[in-house]
């Protein structure tokens, strides 16, 4: 009786999707449209897509922001999971409670403060800003996210099956690899995919930390659209909006099968 | 009705009155989701003060049926009547009938006084009358020193209670309890199981209980309906469902009961005839509607089987075989005997004394015998 | 030596991201701190710089008796400023409101969905919030604006005859918050709501409630953790928001993440901007310490 999805509930979750996903549907929609107009449609045409691609400067961008995801978001993944290793296994050691407060104090901290933050570290220690100088601040606020991610599938991880590894009488060095790692992997590429997401989408920390010629597209795109909207930049949002949501699409779906093939095997153990 | 079973039972016994108007009754109730069928073209009848318990294995229907009675579930056909009234329709907020639930469902966010104040409050109570009510609950349920106390600060007997209590604030007509000390311990359940007896006794309550637990239900109830597959195939007093079980199924769900297969002979006063493949002779008392030359079961329980070394002077329903398992139970001792043919049997002995000189042990060679009003027929 | 270096081994687990944290997270506040105490200067960087390290301690004191709080002075004074702060806040709390307002509705329509659905849905809210935050803002410039999608919508519907002036407005920065922010609010509401015991509801009916009843008696107190962690999700990163009042807000929106950046790259007061990034860091701390708390607490519970 109380279990029926009723038509207020359907009605409420229709409505909240169609404000989630009406806009993002227009930007795409308006991005195949013949006229320069961006919102008068005048016919289906790519050809803002082959100017996106003939504009040098926001091919560099989007190499330069390519760049940085991967590096950070590999750096982070690692300290991150390592941060989160810390924080699950260590329940007391000196300064932990510093420790957690930095993991988990960046992911409310608002971008101006981490941004200015962080440029003013770089000038006082003489760091000329550049590619180098928006990877480490990338990396010190996605490592932060990776950590929570991880963190969360290891507290619900069975301590007893490290215990195992190490009455069996492997080091807890090799236990980490041949146990712990394994069990946790999807969440540390979760944790990954995050990272490099985060740092794809980032804007105002690359302000703050980027020099010349470090251009990212998130800053190309910002200062663009202050000009006014653009059939162009439709174009590019477009492409990475449908790069990104199809890397979701197809990690979840891959853990998904994984997840029903493991279903099926224990279900074929069980009966057999 | 059979005398030896009618002397165990206590004065209270509306269901033999054919006057008696039933309190409860389900008429010809079905209940499906989708494909499947929970309950099956069912039909009871349960009495005012009656404390009635539904058993059976877990999928039999049982909790659907209570849940149709409270109002959680529409009837696919068919109806239920409270007191005459046809409840169909009729949502669970307006049925004067009150549940335990299983996991006790106590409101996690409210003390154990706002708890049981709840649904009084929502009968528009007045305060003075709700704050008298309460303690007097708290009282019958020995919580008065834990009112201010919220659910996750209790233990799992006194959430217990709680929810007893809760339920009975409403002084409802009906309170149906859904497997109610499942989550308790064994020790703390027995007791329990008294209290509720106690308690429904003087409230004057009808009761309606759920279990899967046969001994609970026995503990506790005036009568026991089994269910299997949607159906009920038994209802009667508990020393009549385990005395005098109508099939092989109820006979082996409540408690341990040896069967073999036999052929019907005949009934010659009173005593009824059995025949084995072997071409012996199985002797037992018991109405029987069969012909003969009919595949019947001769079933007897393992407390009813004598067991000795010797060979026993009464030449009625005799096996002789190996003793095969022991289990050393404390009270009891039960032994599982190989017969010659094969097949295993179950005869346990109460432990009344400390020691026993030269007790039967394991590889011996033992008879097992029972009177034939110890044993029973069943043909189905 | 091979314990020695599993032992080596184990605390750089602890030591590696720690001393990462030590300089590119804490040493930054400790440089904004130190430089929103210090005065403006016409140079590269554009700061006379106190307390260095090479002075050695006899000069670090002397750096510290330097110490001013004219920049703090000056923010209270500019009343652009304060004004900053209190609509930053305003209209974080409105929009924060807003989100609940919407996301409430829909994470419990989610939570109701059936089983099998309801990963599927799970998957839709969280889909927005991997695209990135920047085109989620500019889809709605391209949506909002004079001769935009929702003014030709509604003039062809006949609702309106002349088009209404959304962009540049403090409501463009307000769809575009509760927009951005919407599955902040409901992942943690949706979390709540689902993991609740249906049987409560029962139980809450069995002893006299109608739905409704239910509802507000039984579901929505407990729901309460999750409508505070979802409103702080929104309202703390709210506060400081850029990007949104940059691209949606128009000359008279104020919020303070605009100031200080306008501060930092049009007028180069690092000091000054600096001193407005603490005093925003302080406006948050409480929020902050509340949701760590509650968070804290909810593990607490759920373990």
């Amino acid at each position: 009786m109380n279990r029926a999805w009723s038509p207020f509930n359907v009605t409420s979750v229709v409505a909240g999707f169609a404000f989630l996903y009406i806009p993002i549907l227009l930007l795409i929609i308006y991005s195949f449209n013949e006229s320069k107009l961006v919102t008068v449609w005048a016919g289906f045409s790519v050809k803002w897509y082959a100017a996106a691609f003939a504009n040098e400067a926001l091919v560099s961008a989007a190499w330069v922001t390519l760049r940085v995801a991967l590096v950070s978001a590999t750096a982070a993944t690692i300290l991150g999971t390592l941060a989160a290793l810390a924080l699950a296994k260590f329940t007391r050691f000196r300064g932990r409670f510093l420790f957690s407060g930095m993991v988990y104090a960046p992911l409310v901290m608002p971008e101006v403060i981490t941004g200015l933050s962080l440029l003013l570290l770089f000038v006082a220690m003489n760091v000329d800003r550049g590619i180098e100088t928006v990877i480490m601040a990338h990396i010190t606020f996605s490592m932060c996210f990776v950590a929570v991610v991880v963190q969360s599938r290891l507290a619900g991880l069975d301590r007893s099956l490290e215990e195992a590894a190490l009455d069996l009488g492997a080091t807890p060095i090799r236990a980490f690899f041949s146990v712990t790692l394994p069990i946790i992997a999807p969440a540390v590429l979760a944790g990954w995919m995050l990272a490099f997401t985060l740092s794809l989408d980032d804007l105002v920390i690359a302000q703050f930390n980027s020099g010349p010629g470090a251009t990212t597209l998130p800053m190309k795109i910002f200062s663009q659209v202050r000009l006014g909207v653009t059939p162009e930049i439709n174009a590019v949002c477009t492409i990475l909006v449908g790069l990104v949501a199809s890397g979701v699409i197809i990690a979840s779906v891959t853990m998904k099968r994984r997840d029903v093939r493991r279903m099926r095997a224990e279900q074929l153990a069980a009966r057999g | 009705m059979n005398k030896q079973v009618a002397s165990f039972r206590r004065s209270f016994q509306p269901w033999d009155d054919i006057d008696a108007t039933p309190f409860i009754e389900f008429r010809n109730v079905t209940k499906r989701y989708g494909a499947v069928t929970a309950v099956n073209d069912l039909s009871l009848k349960i009495f005012e003060r009656e404390f009635f318990a539904l058993l059976g294995p877990s999928g039999c229907g049982k909790t659907t049926l209570m849940r149709m009675l409270a109002g959680f579930e529409e009837v696919s056909a068919g109806s239920v009547l409270l007191a005459g009234n046809d409840l169909v329709g009729v949502p669970p907020y307006r049925r004067p009938v009150n549940m335990m639930f299983q996991s006790y469902a106590l409101f996690p966010h409210m003390s154990v006084e706002k708890n049981i104040a709840f649904g009084l409050k929502q009968e528009g109570m007045a305060k003075a009358d709700i704050a008298a009510r309460v303690s007097k609950m708290l009282e019958l349920v020995k919580m008065e020193a834990f009112a201010k106390r919220k659910p996750d600060q209790l233990s799992g007997g006194q959430r217990q209670r709680v929810a007893l209590a809760r339920s009975l604030a409403k002084q409802p007509k009906v309170l149906l309890l859904d497997e109610p000390l499942g989550a308790l311990d064994r020790k703390l359940r027995e007791e329990t199981q008294f209290e509720l007896v106690d308690l429904q006794e003087n409230l004057g309550i009808t009761f309606m209980i759920v279990t899967h637990d046969q001994q609970e239900a026995m503990t506790v109830a005036d009568r026991i309906a089994v269910m299997d597959h949607g159906r009920i195939v038994q209802t009667a007093p508990p020393t009549e469902i385990y005395e005098r079980p109508q099939s092989r199924y109820v006979a082996d769900f409540l408690g341990d009961i040896n069967l073999v297969e036999a052929t019907f002979a005949g009934t010659t006063k009173g005593t009824v005839s059995l025949e084995t493949s072997q071409g012996g002779t199985l002797k037992t008392v018991g109405d029987v509607s069969a012909t003969k030359g009919d595949v019947v079961w001769f079933a007897v329980r393992p407390e009813k089987l004598e067991i000795s070394r010797t060979k026993p002077a009464s030449g009625d329903n005799l096996f002789f075989g190996e003793v095969w398992d022991i289990a050393y139970l404390g009270d009891q001792t039960a032994y599982r005997v190989k017969l010659d043919n094969g097949i295993f049997v179950k005869a346990s002995v109460l432990n009344t004394r400390v020691d026993v000189d030269n007790p039967i042990t394991w590889e011996d060679r033992v008879w097992l015998s029972c009177a034939p009003d110890a044993a029973m027929v069943l043909s189905a | 030596m091979k314990a020695v270096w599993n032992g080596v081994v184990s605390r750089s687990v602890i030591w590696l991201p720690y001393l990462w944290l030590l300089i590119f997270f804490l040493a930054p506040f400790v440089m904004v701190a130190k430089l929103s105490l210090s005065e403006p200067a016409i140079s590269i960087p554009p700061y006379n710089p106190v307390l260095t390290l090479a002075e050695g301690p006899a000069g670090w004191w002397a750096d510290i008796k330097r110490f001013s709080l004219e920049n703090y002075v000056f923010i209270t004074q500019d009343s652009l400023y304060w004004r900053s702060y209190l609509s930053s806040v305003w209209i974080a709390f409105v929009s924060t409101f807003l989100a609940l307002l919407i996301g409430y509705p829909l994470a419990y329509g989610m939570a109701r969905a059936p089983r099998t659905l309801r990963p599927l849905l799970l998957m839709l809210v969280i889909l927005p919030f991997w695209t990135s935050f920047l085109i989620r803002v500019y889809a709605w410039i391209g949506i909002l604006k004079k001769e935009g999608l929702l003014n030709q919508f509604l003039l062809w519907a006949h609702v309106i005859t002349e088009p209404l002036t959304i962009l540049n407005t403090t409501t463009a920065v307000y769809v575009g918050i509760v927009y951005s922010y919407l599955p902040f609010m409901v992942l943690p509401l949706y979390a709540n709501l689902e993991r609740q015991d249906l049987t409560l509801l029962e139980a809450a009916s069995d002893l006299g409630c109608t739905r409704t009843q239910a509802f507000w008696k039984i579901t929505w107190p407990l729901s309460l953790p999750g409508v505070l962690a979802g409103c702080f999700l929104v309202f703390i990163p709210v506060v400081g928001e850029f990007v949104i009042p940059s691209l949606l807000g128009g000359a008279d929106t104020l919020m303070i993440g605009r100031t200080l950046f306008d501060e930092f790259f049009l007028n180069r007061d690092w000091p000054v901007s600096s001193a407005v990034a603490v005093i925003l860091l302080l406006i948050l701390v409480v929020p902050i310490m509340l949701f760590q708390r509650s968070e804290a607490r909810s593990r607490e519970a759920a373990s």
